[in-house]
């Protein structure tokens, strides 16, 4: 594997699908904001967050960059539809598996079966991540599938 | 049709995510689930044939008495019969996080306690549940475990009891007659599991462990409030009430746990209150810090700012619980309604409406947590100021109004007024240093807002402020000029609209909210919140006696547990509308507050007593 290629790659992708989520929140197709989800983990200001969530999502990108990259090397192909395929898989893993041990991994995110005790914590996502409004799962899909088609449109096996 | 009971036999029990109403028979009447929005699985409430309930009382004749325990909303229900006396205690378990860390929780849960106080009572207990609002068909049969299961797709009903139950009509319903003695302490408890594999509900020591911790639960938190005034009470009661309707998960306070329970009997005003109105912002955040639910009132507002992002820089009037802005309305023609007032309504067309003077109230719920110590970080002020941009570009377009009619739009007086809230409030946030906003705008169009409101807005011949701009009509909406800093409420144009209103829309103590045609049938009560609005506007204009004379009566309206529908009959004192309702329970609580304050025992909380920031 050709990793500064990849990770080259990876970073373009990471700012694609950032700019992309952050943009459909702008315009209020969903509330989910991962930087901000990630940056909470850190600290509970919401200023701040944005900044660390930013820096550990472009990591976390790098990283997802990294595995795709040896999938690509394993498949011995990497394609624009490829890529999309695997971040079609990806985005459903995060909005289903992801979405559902989130609010058990993170410090400050409730679960749905919290209360009576009062909380300032994050809401939890819930079921396709649809309580952070009901577009949220196709933005998040897409988002995925544009990183994948990104890194399989790049790289070259 | 069936005997319903009235609206005000009704209590409630909850654990901060659903609801359950209980008649003055031990009937759970209604209960939505996984959350206050949900479908229905007892639903009697709107239909008493088919609607199902899960019900405990005496065979024979009786007589009843309730209550809660004291600080708790854990619920009481003493039958007395000619053969000696049962209790039945009701709850929705609750614990800290802690414990559920420590024990593994049902997802909802209901535990109901029989004990026999006196001699012999033979009770009956039918249990009939019925899913998604009484549409789905249910089997009831026995688990291995000694329980009862009803299951339905992903969702599981399981009932653990001391009493046999049997299955009749062919698994629909489940029923005993236990002869309870004195002395004798039966348990019932009833879980409901949706998507996950069910934890079975608590039994034997366990199940009481759960009463008592719940029981300890509640008083800690009720005795977290600070007031200590007249009526201590029944605000404690609106505070244990106001934190049943809030949605733990997300900090939403929803507005009630019903829908449909008529404004009028028998007719078409029938509405769905299980969402959260932004109106309700300032008033209930005021209600929540004022008497020391910090973190309560911290959740709600973050919630009001944050989970409505789907809509900035407009505010919708109505969301769900989790911010969800698209609230499709339909009718449930399967139901009868309560006491045959059809149509039954689930979701709530409001929410397509335009209502200008939620801006304000999210404003001056921000300056109301501001100016008692609470901070707020930049991304917040930028939130803000978008919506006090928003409302310079709007706050001359007509509006729906705060009362919702479905008659089309006015230049409503109230709300141009909240629009000048929430320019004012953002001008005093940017002077304070909370914010940057573009003040000189700001300023120039508050003073046009007023400008218009005092030119347009007031009726000479009425003397009297007016419901819309050059309208001769008033509503009791216009009470609010008093508290909002807009107007004096010593002053003569608040003077002539309190008697203004006193003549036209008060009888007997309460007030309705307006008398004109809103393009809906029928009439409707009095409203609760404009009734404690009008006594704390005679107060605040220097008639303390008279006020506090007012409130007593107004308090004698409240259920025999001390809860509040949204309206009352004056004629009756019958409760009407979605019951209880948060918003009576914070004009309530208000209405109190203001009293204290002008009695020399404020409740405010000084400012730098908080440090939470949103």
């Amino acid at each position: 594997m050709n990793v500064g290629s990849i990770l080259l790659a990876g970073f373009a992708a990471t700012i694609l699908m950032t700019t992309m989520m952050a943009a459909s929140q702008g315009l209020g197709y969903t509330r989910m904001s991962i930087p901000f989800l990630l940056g909470t983990i850190f600290t509970a200001s919401r200023d701040r967050a944005m900044v660390f969530g930013v820096i550990v999502h472009t990591i976390d990108g790098l990283l997802f960059a990294l595995l795709y990259g040896g999938l690509f090397e394993l498949f011995g192909s990497a394609t624009i539809l490829v890529g999309a395929g695997m971040g079609v898989l990806h985005g459903l893993f995060v909005l289903t598996v992801g979405m559902l041990i989130i609010p058990g991994l993170h410090p400050r995110m409730v679960s749905e079966y919290y209360g009576p005790t009062p909380n300032r914590m994050l809401q939890p996502p819930g079921f396709l991540a649809l309580h952070y409004g009901r577009g949220t799962p196709v933005v998040t899909l897409l988002a995925h599938v544009l990183y994948g088609a990104m890194l399989g449109g790049l790289y070259r096996v | 049709m069936s005997a319903y009971p009235p609206i005000a036999d009704y209590a409630i029990i909850g654990d901060c995510r659903s609801a359950a109403l209980i008649s003055r028979d031990a009937s759970i009447d209604w209960l939505c689930l996984p959350r206050f929005d949900g479908p229905s699985v007892f639903t009697a409430l709107l239909d008493q044939q088919r609607g199902g309930r899960f019900r405990i009382a005496p065979t024979g004749p009786f007589e009843v008495t309730r209550r809660y325990v004291d600080g708790t909303n854990v619920l009481q229900t003493t039958f007395r019969t000619p053969d000696g006396a049962v209790r039945v205690t009701d709850l929705m378990p609750v614990a800290d996080e802690e414990t559920k860390t420590r024990e593994l929780w049902s997802e909802h849960e209901i535990l109901r306690r029989i004990e026999g106080l006196e001699g012999q009572v033979e009770v009956e207990v039918y249990y009939e549940p019925r899913l998604d609002y009484a549409r789905t068909p249910i089997c009831l049969r026995a688990h291995p475990q000694g329980a009862l299961i009803a299951e339905d797709g992903s969702r599981v009903l399981l009932m653990r009891s001391d009493i046999p139950l049997t299955i009749e009509a062919g698994g629909r319903l489940a029923r005993a007659r236990p002869v309870v003695r004195t002395g004798d302490s039966l348990l019932l408890a009833w879980s409901f599991t949706q998507g996950w594999p069910a934890v079975m509900p608590a039994e034997g020591a366990h199940a009481l462990r759960q009463i008592d911790g719940t029981i300890a639960w509640w008083r800690a938190w009720s005795d977290q409030c600070t007031y200590d005034w007249e009526f201590r009470d029944i605000i404690v009661r609106s505070a244990l009430t106001l934190k049943l309707l809030t949605y733990a998960p997300s900090g939403a306070i929803i507005a009630a746990p019903t829908t449909s329970l008529p404004e009028h009997i028998g007719g078409v005003r029938n509405w769905d209150y299980r969402y959260c109105w932004l109106r309700d912002a300032s008033l209930t955040l005021r209600a929540l810090l004022d008497l020391g639910y910090n973190v309560e009132g911290e959740a709600f507002l973050s919630w009001l700012l944050h989970a409505t992002r789907l809509t900035r820089p407009k505010l919708q009037i109505l969301y769900d619980v989790y911010g969800e802005a698209r609230l499709p309305e339909s009718e449930l023609d399967h139901l009868e309604g309560y006491r045959g007032s059809r149509p039954v309504r689930v979701g709530n067309k409001a929410a397509e409406q335009v209502q200008l003077d939620v801006y304000g109230e999210v404003a001056d719920a921000v300056h109301q947590y501001v100016i008692r110590g609470g901070r707020i970080d930049r991304a917040t002020g930028r939130l803000l100021v978008g919506l006090g941009n928003t409302v310079t570009k709007m706050w001359r377009d007509p509006d729906e109004g705060i009362w919702e009619p479905r008659s089309g739009k006015h230049q409503h007086t109230h709300s141009k007024v909240m629009c000048w809230v929430a320019l004012d409030r953002l001008i005093a946030l940017h002077d304070d240093g909370h914010l940057k906003a573009p003040v000189d705008a700001y300023r120039r169009e508050r003073d046009e807002i007023r400008r218009v409101v005092e030119a347009h807005g007031w009726n000479a011949s009425l003397e009297s402020y007016t419901s819309a701009l050059d309208m001769p009509v008033v509503d009791a909406s216009l009470l609010r000029l008093a508290f909002c800093g807009f107007a004096d409420p010593r002053g003569e144009r608040m003077r002539g609209t309190r008697r203004a209103i006193d003549r036209q829309l008060t009888k007997n103590g309460l007030v309705y909210r307006y008398f004109f045609d809103d393009g809906l049938p029928g009439d409707e009560g009095a409203f609760g919140i404009c009734s404690f609005w009008a006594v704390e506007a005679c107060a605040l204009s220097g008639n303390f006696e008279e006020a506090l004379a007012w409130f007593e009566r107004l308090l004698s309206y409240a259920n025999d547990v001390g809860l509040f529908a949204e309206e009352i009959d004056p004629d009756t004192g019958e409760q009407l509308g979605n019951f209880p309702q948060a918003f009576t329970h914070v004009g309530l609580i208000n209405t109190a507050l203001t009293l204290a304050r002008l009695a020399g025992r404020p409740q405010e909380q000084p400012a730098g007593r908080k440090e939470g920031k949103i």
